[in-house]
């Protein structure tokens, strides 16, 4: 952790190298965002349903404590083992001591964020343990060694000439095959007999009911059931904010979930697990690594209302123009970084910045996170603790100063506007950080304060007076 | 212990406590239900079949599925079409070269072409993904309108499993292609009986 990680805007500036892959990034992204715009019209009450979901969370987080008990007691009635992790490393250490405790070495997994978060994946591999994860677009990111880009969509980053090449590489596809059907049905042979041999089965949670003891997982392509089913022992992953008080809020919630995530009215499928099967061990991962922190928080609470729709990844013009691995965290985007800070300042330090504050985020939210003003508001704190870089405390010191002051913003305008006119290349040049992504203006020859007093002037008839303090 | 740790720290940093909404249930209102969960169902990748009895859904059946063996069922009236005796099977691993399974469903949803199955649809819970391609038999007068109303009808807590099931497995994973058939059913009927 104590590596520097490559910020935002050096990994956007790499991203950004591909301009006709960018704008495809861009364009597939908008298409998303775009269904769920039509299936959100098609339902009269969705307004009424993001508002039932943000006060039911407001709830939630509110009463944390004697649900999560009440959770935790009604889970335990039902046959689940429940454990706590108070950080990732924890977490690691429960799933890792379940799977020695069943004398297993392999595992299935299905999309789980959390695990992400925690880095299971690569603690469970120094360990010996073979992983493998089951959602198409995770196995696709896992062959070649990548972070999922997309908290949703995994792969959204690949083309279909890049899965036929890995597939033709780790599962013996034809050469240059880029047929989605065909490759599609290569990774269906391959994990049915990966379902077909595993005794341990990982999955994440969507949501939690405390007065059941349940909790519902959804997915698209059947992984987690067909993963869980077929083992001996399912291990459920949840940071502890995906409770809900009782089973009718589920209603609102699976309504608002895959409409706002891909524009489909549900997930395929939508598995509510109460008991284990018989002869079956069922383990439920309850992990704050930080959230507990975060719920302190005022300003950022909020942030724990996340059910992981990615509808802010997807209407993101950041996001969609610079990829979620540019973000650096386990989950990308605008919902990414007001919750990365949280988990480590320092490092996360550039992303609330990787925003234009445009707002669009706030208003796709399902539950109603106010993401834009969370991410303003991480700027002021890592400003203020001092974890932005050192030549843009000075750059902002500097504008500072001089807006602060008329003489000096006089001399600075007219500074400014003389060098853009008579000698351009002092600012047209690879020096100039403002000038790398963006065209200078044309400088006007005199400024508003200029035509001002000479306006005036000429209307009255009369000496302008000063307006100069 | 992590346990009281972690609850300790919740306890401290939760807000004071706000109260649940009043309202969160909501009503969808179709003309017609059955034409409306068809309708989203062959949006989903499903399809629709109305049927009169069970008759008209072994004529179906023999037509859709010609020629296909390794076919399950729970649904009495249609044992005879079956070559796999699901009571025989113990472990679900069992049902990996199963091509059709034929099912009842307790409930459908209008609104979004989901069915609800649980342990008393299921006798092994890998039935519905497992199989190659799944049909589903729903009464008309188990479908609501919207989510509300099936939390409202259903106890989902009544079995150790149960699950809200929308047409086929499917992926857009390969550059936002669709695509059948992922893990799960390669295909679903849905037969809607009186």
């Amino acid at each position: 952790m104590n590596v520097k990680r490559t910020t935002h805007p050096d990994a956007s500036a790499s991203f950004n190298r591909d301009e006709a892959r960018v704008d495809w990034h861009d364009e597939t992204l908008w298409f998303v965002r775009s269904k769920r715009d039509r299936a959100a019209r098609l339902v009269p009450e969705w307004e009424d349903l993001r508002e039932a979901a943000s006060r039911i969370k407001d709830h939630v987080l509110s009463n944390m404590h004697d649900l999560l008990v009440q959770f935790e007691q009604n889970a335990v009635r039902n046959g689940i083992k429940v454990h706590w992790a108070a950080d990732a490393a924890e977490h690691n250490a429960i799933v890792h001591g379940i799977l020695q405790e069943n004398g297993v070495r392999q595992m299935v997994k299905s999309k789980s964020m959390l695990t992400e978060e925690c880095g299971l994946n690569e603690f469970l591999k120094e360990k010996g343990v073979d992983v493998i994860d089951s959602d198409l677009g995770e196995r696709i990111v896992q062959m070649r060694g990548e972070p999922p880009s997309h908290i949703v969509l995994p792969a959204i980053h690949l083309k279909k000439a890049d899965v036929g090449e890995t597939f033709h590489q780790h599962l013996g596809t034809e050469a240059g095959a880029t047929d989605p059907q065909y490759l599609t049905e290569a990774a269906r042979q391959h994990l049915r007999e990966t379902f077909l041999t595993r005794r341990v089965a990982l999955t994440g949670v969507n949501f939690a009911i405390a007065e059941t003891g349940g909790f519902v997982v959804c997915t698209n392509e059947g992984n987690a059931d067909m993963g869980v089913h077929l083992a001996d022992v399912h291990i459920a992953c949840m940071g502890f904010e995906k409770l809900l008080p009782r089973t009718e809020h589920l209603g609102v919630f699976l309504r608002l979930l895959a409409r706002s995530a891909t524009g489909q009215p549900i997930t395929t499928y939508s598995s509510h697990f109460y008991r284990p099967r018989p002869g079956q061990q069922m383990h439920l991962v309850v992990v704050d690594n930080g959230r507990s922190r975060q719920l302190g928080r005022p300003d950022f609470r909020n942030s724990l209302k996340c059910i992981r729709c990615a509808a802010c990844l997807n209407t993101c013009p950041v996001y969609r123009r610079s990829g979620g691995h540019s973000y650096h965290s386990a989950v990308a985007g605008p919902i990414g970084s007001i919750l990365a800070p949280n988990l480590d300042m320092s490092q996360n330090a550039d992303l609330p910045f990787a925003s234009t504050l445009c707002g669009s985020c706030s208003n796709v939210c399902p539950v109603k996170i106010d993401i834009h003003d969370q991410l303003y508001k991480w700027r002021q704190v890592l400003v203020q603790a001092g974890h932005t870089p050192a030549a843009k405390t000075v750059a902002m010191k500097t504008m500072a100063t001089v807006l602060a002051s008329p003489r000096l913003y006089k001399v600075a305008g007219q500074l400014g506007r003389k060098v853009l006119r008579l000698a351009p290349a002092l600012a047209e040049n690879r020096l100039n950080p403002w000038y790398q992504q963006r065209e200078m203006p044309e400088a006007p020859k005199e400024s508003f304060r200029e035509w001002y007093a000479r306006n005036r002037s000429e209307v009255r008839g009369q000496k302008s007076e000063k307006i100069e303090q | 212990m992590s346990r009281d740790r972690i609850l300790a720290a919740i306890r401290n940093s939760q807000p004071e406590r706000l109260p649940l909404p009043e309202k969160f249930s909501f009503e969808s209102v179709f003309d017609d239900l059955p034409a409306q969960f068809a309708a989203v169902l062959a949006t989903v990748g499903g399809q629709a079949v109305s049927v009169n009895d069970y008759a008209e859904i072994e004529a179906h059946l023999r037509t859709a599925y010609a020629g296909v063996t390794n076919i399950a069922t729970t649904l009495p009236q249609l044992a005879h079409l079956s070559d796999v005796d699901l009571a025989a099977v113990t472990d679900p691993h069992g049902l990996a070269g199963l091509n059709l399974a034929v099912i009842e469903g307790q409930l459908g949803v209008a609104e979004n072409a989901a069915i609800w199955l649980d342990e008393r649809n299921l006798p092994h819970r890998a039935l519905p993904m497992i199989t190659q391609y799944l049909a589903i038999v729903v009464r008309r007068s188990d479908l609501v309108p919207n989510m509300h109303d099936a939390y409202r009808r259903l106890d989902v807590a009544a079995t150790g499993f149960g699950t809200f099931l929308s047409g086929p497995s499917k992926t857009a994973d390969i550059e936002q292609s669709l695509v059948v058939g992922a893990h799960g059913a390669r295909g679903l009927v849905v037969y809607l009986l009186p």
